[in-house]
């Protein structure tokens, strides 16, 4: 039987074989040495045709249960909001998908622009300098930022706050490790960071303090205070952000941060089971020559029109190679693409509003199950778009009740934080602009009943 | 508009006020941002973004699109990239809600048909490289490369051996090798190619030793070159007590025909968006699982996917049925390298990709890859040096060098392949040869589509002798002619700051 991806008829292979010189295809493989050749056919399933594929898929995806049919109160770094149907649209024209990176300018300007453009959005949201043209997400966007940071200073020590994303501090507690470099978690017994905590590490040795803005937990950080602290001492401040809350927040550059990442996948991207999205990062113009990744830069013809390329490649490991500044080849820039056309639809009234939406229903959410008896928030302090309350109950309870009345609820601490037992029956929950009225009534009316 | 030169930037279009997407009208009681956040956190002038009609931002990135090409535009020999189709019916699996709409953090009961997928994937990928287990967490080939030289590093150390501070690559690797290596706190040992174009075994037997933590070699190599010694090469490898890494990335000339655990590698990975058909995206995202052998599991990074048992009572027969669940109880493992637990989507995709093909299928895309570049390599040799004139693999690897003396180079051949609607192969790559033009037309073109392609190279070659000038200033039929790489390293524009800095940078200069 034939492929539907394999165009050769074995007519034109008998053709290419001869103009080859070859007898047969096997000849082509006579450099394998006999004793690894398979002598089997691998043991996969046989072929299906596109209906049977499209059946046998679309069942293990029906064995799931998907947001577009339940009510999900989670957060915790993907987050669910509302997006216009021409992000996907746009996003998924084939001259866009199956192109490569834009290694002939030329022919990849698409790719080229919009990657400035997305790089020009991420320094508009950020205030920062220079943007790259995306990292793999915001886990390891976080991490690279810890390497830059070690290898501008120096230092072999990171600091960063135990109320930071506990996946992302992993990630860059493996990344570190690889390298030899120390990180050090500081405690947030009350959700948020101590700046005088941070005074012991200041100095040549830490490379870096990392930062989440909101945290974790929802809330927001003394980053005014810790930017000041950072100011004038070698160690550099690298704070992770999301990029939706930045419709209203303060941008990072405003308090002082050296390095800001954080993951894309809010801006327009689905939430995927958690990837892919993409990780952005952004720095002083003075670090330009030391980030990780692409960046693209303007340049003209030779008649002068305007291009874009890719540009400081001498940073790259394919030139570099062992003495570049990351091993970073593919990124992700689809989902850049996504966050790009997000946000030229969303505008700047648009950006501001969902964040302003986010932070008025989760806080109208919260007080509604604060009323509730037995209910109270973890943390006191200002946050924006998610918030821990301790439950009267245990945890699974809650959400063995909500799951039944069609309600993803929140995220329990106790997963993230095993080793603090007084953070157990604490559920985050997360609202976006995504959440209607009824929703939320709906989700304290069941949690009132919960036993 | 498509090919306007100056093509306007998304920043310098739209006009104050206006909207192209609007929210509901907000239905929880309206408090004012400063009621709910202290003044102090906020920013006082909204972030400068653009203000565009919805017309306006799908024609920007319509005719965007339309300035760049893509596989379903035309021909991609771009070599080491395995540009083949991306099947449309994959990106339609990879939007359908039960895999699109999933939250990380649901709980495990509510994406079993997610983790299944995840364990049946990892099971081929297994299979294909004959190795034991796989993590699907690492987000690129890169990503792959250095969670696997994280485990290599972690079984050294668990054996005492943590001195092992080498590796050691051909000078022929891609870039990524050596570059994983250093952020794996590695030093890097560069071993040399023989003259057939394959590891040189003398020269790896004088750098192996006591401080070798392993090799890292691509097979076939990115000269498209099985490497006939293989056996050998691990022999001494792990003779030495390092570890074989392999670099999937030229894995499609092999599928079903060899496995990477049977030449003797302990970690491969593989580049989902290269032989399982996943879009490139314009650079990503990707996905680059790897899979090891048995003693490397322990230390795979977290979560695992694993399978367990689960009695029901399905009215009251007492069944056993199949539960999947995320183990982050491993012990040795190397921890987190990623977010969540990759790139879902992009999985998706290539179990799709794996399913439609077949195990016979799979062997005929290789057999089909490595057919259509002996082809074009044979058509081709005429007109252009071939370093290494053997039987190639997926791709292979021509010299400008011929073309070089009429002061022609790799580059120019490139440029003007672009005004034939044709992406270049890749250029000055490998490192090794002179002027190198990398080609690989990989399984899924027609013999009409390659035939083209031998055409339009042969055309060049003889311009190359006639006119060279010409070739020297292509493309001519591009959006914007041959840009200035240099000026823009050396003034670095990466932002829009009102348009006028690159003249005054310009000017400056």
């Amino acid at each position: 039987m034939g492929y539907p991806y394999l165009p050769l008829t074995p007519g034109e292979r008998q053709e290419m074989l001869s103009a080859i010189g070859a007898e047969s295809v096997e000849e082509l493989f006579s450099d394998i040495p006999r004793e690894i050749k398979l002598q089997k056919n691998l043991d996969l399933p046989q072929p299906l045709t596109e209906s049977e594929l499209i059946r046998h898929v679309q069942e293990l995806g029906d064995r799931n249960i998907s947001l577009d049919t339940h009510t999900s109160f989670l957060g915790a770094g993907v987050y669910q909001h509302l997006v216009p149907r021409a992000v996907y649209h746009l996003a998924n024209r084939a001259e866009f998908l199956t192109a490569y990176t834009p290694y002939q300018a030329e022919i990849s300007q698409g790719v080229l622009q919009a990657t400035f453009e997305y790089q020009t959005l991420i320094c508009s949201l950020t205030g920062m300098d220079v943007a790259n043209a995306s990292m793999y997400d915001g886990a390891t966007a976080l991490a690279e930022a810890a390497l830059m940071a070690i290898n501008i200073t120096n230092g072999s020590r990171v600091i960063a706050f135990e109320s930071i994303h506990p996946d992302y501090r992993a990630v860059v507690e493996t990344y570190l490790r690889a390298v030899g470099a120390e990180l050090v978690v500081l405690p947030t017994d009350r959700g948020t960071a101590d700046p005088e905590a941070l005074r012991p590490y200041l100095g040549k040795d830490t490379a870096a303090v990392l930062v989440q803005q909101p945290n974790f937990f929802g809330l927001l950080e003394p980053v005014d205070e810790i930017g000041a602290l950072l100011e004038d001492v070698p160690t550099m401040f690298a704070a992770c952000v999301n990029p939706i809350s930045l419709g209203i927040l303060k941008a990072p550059a405003a308090y002082g941060a050296d390095i800001v990442v954080g993951d894309g996948q809010p801006l327009g991207n689905p939430p995927a089971f958690g990837g892919p999205s993409f990780g952005f990062m952004a720095a002083k113009e003075k670090y330009i020559r030391r980030m990780p990744g692409r960046i693209v830069g303007e340049t003209r013809d030779e008649a002068g029109n305007r291009g874009f390329v890719l540009t400081l490649q001498t940073r790259e490991q394919h030139i570099r190679r062992h003495r570049a500044t990351s091993n970073i080849c593919t990124n992700a820039a689809h989902s850049s693409l996504m966050g790009t056309i997000y946000l030229a639809m969303l505008g700047k009234e648009g950006l501001r509003e969902v964040a302003l939406q986010c932070a008025q229903k989760a806080h109208y959410t919260a007080e509604q199950i604060t009323a509730l008896p037995g209910w109270e928030m973890l943390f006191e302090g200002p946050y924006y778009h998610e918030f821990a309350v301790k439950a009267p109950v245990p945890w699974t309870k809650v959400n063995a009740a909500l799951l039944d009345k069609g309600i993803i609820g929140g995220l329990p601490l106790a997963k993230m934080y095993p080793d603090r037992p007084e953070w157990e029956n604490a559920i985050l929950f997360c609202v976006t602009e995504a959440r209607t009225a009824s929703e939320i009534q709906h989700l304290v009316q069941v949690l009132k009943g919960v036993r | 508009m498509a090919g306007q030169k100056n093509f306007p930037l998304l920043m310098e279009l739209g006009a104050p006020g206006r909207r192209a997407y609007l929210l509901p009208e907000l239905d929880v009681p309206n408090r004012s941002l400063e009621e709910l956040i202290p003044d102090q956190y906020l920013r006082s002038e909204p972030a400068p973004l653009p203000e565009l009609s919805e017309l306006e931002v799908v024609r920007h990135f319509t005719n965007l699109s339309r300035r760049n090409h893509g596989i379903d535009v035309g021909f991609y020999p771009l070599g080491s990239c395995t540009m083949k189709y991306n099947p449309k019916v994959n990106e339609d699996l990879a939007s359908y809600p039960g895999f699109a709409s999933l939250h990380p953090y649901q709980p495990e009961a509510t994406v079993q048909g997610a983790l299944q997928l995840m364990y049946e994937l990892e099971e081929y990928l297994c299979e294909i490289a004959g190795l034991e287990r796989a993590t699907l967490a690492p987000a690129a080939g890169a990503h792959g490369e250095l969670t696997g030289l994280m485990l290599i590093k972690a079984y050294h150390e668990s054996r005492g051996e943590g001195h092992r501070d080498e590796i050691i690559i051909p000078d022929s690797a891609h870039g990524t090798n050596p570059a994983s290596a250093a952020m794996c706190g590695y030093k890097v040992v560069e071993v040399a190619s023989s003259e057939r174009g394959s590891v040189c075994v003398d020269a790896l037997r004088k750098v192996v030793g006591p401080k070798t933590a392993g090799l890292m070699l691509t097979n076939p190599n990115t000269l498209g070159l099985f490497e006939e010694d293989i056996l050998t090469i691990s022999e001494i490898v792990h003779g030495a007590g390092g570890l074989l890494y392999f670099d999937g990335a030229n894995a499609n000339a092999i599928l079903g025909k060899c496995r990477p655990g049977d030449m003797g590698f302990d970690v491969v990975h593989f580049n989902l968006h290269k032989t399982f058909s996943t879009p490139h995206g314009g650079g990503g995202p990707g996905s680059g699982p790897i899979a090891v052998r048995e003693d490397l599991v322990p230390f795979l990074p977290v979560p695992v996917v694993e399978k367990r048992q689960k009695s029901v009572d399905l009215a009251g027969t007492g069944q056993n049925i199949d539960e999947f669940y995320l183990d982050y109880d491993r012990p040795l493992s190397i921890g987190k390298i990623k977010g969540f637990y990759g790139n879902f989507l992009v999985m998706v995709r290539a179990y799709a990709y794996i399913l439609s093909m077949g195990p016979e299928g799979l062997k005929q895309v290789s057999e089909d890859a490595v057919l259509a570049a002996n082809y074009l390599m044979a058509k081709l040799k005429s007109a252009y040096e071939l370093p290494y004139d053997r039987i190639c693999k997926h791709e292979f690897v021509l010299s400008a060098k011929r073309q070089k003396a009429n002061g022609v180079t790799a580059r120019d051949i490139a440029k003007r392949l672009l005004d034939y609607d044709m992406h270049a192969p890749t250029v000055y790559f490998p490192l090794i040869v002179e002027e190198a033009l990398m080609i690989e037309p990989t399984e899924t073109e027609t013999k009409a589509a390659l035939d083209e392609f031998i055409d339009v190279m042969l055309a060049i070659a003889r311009e190359a002798e006639e006119s060279p000038e010409k070739l020297q200033k292509a493309p001519y039929h591009t959006v914007v002619g041959r840009l200035d790489e240099t000026l823009a390293a050396r003034h670095p524009v990466v932002r829009w700051q009102g348009g006028k800095d690159m003249e005054a940078k310009a000017r400056d200069e």
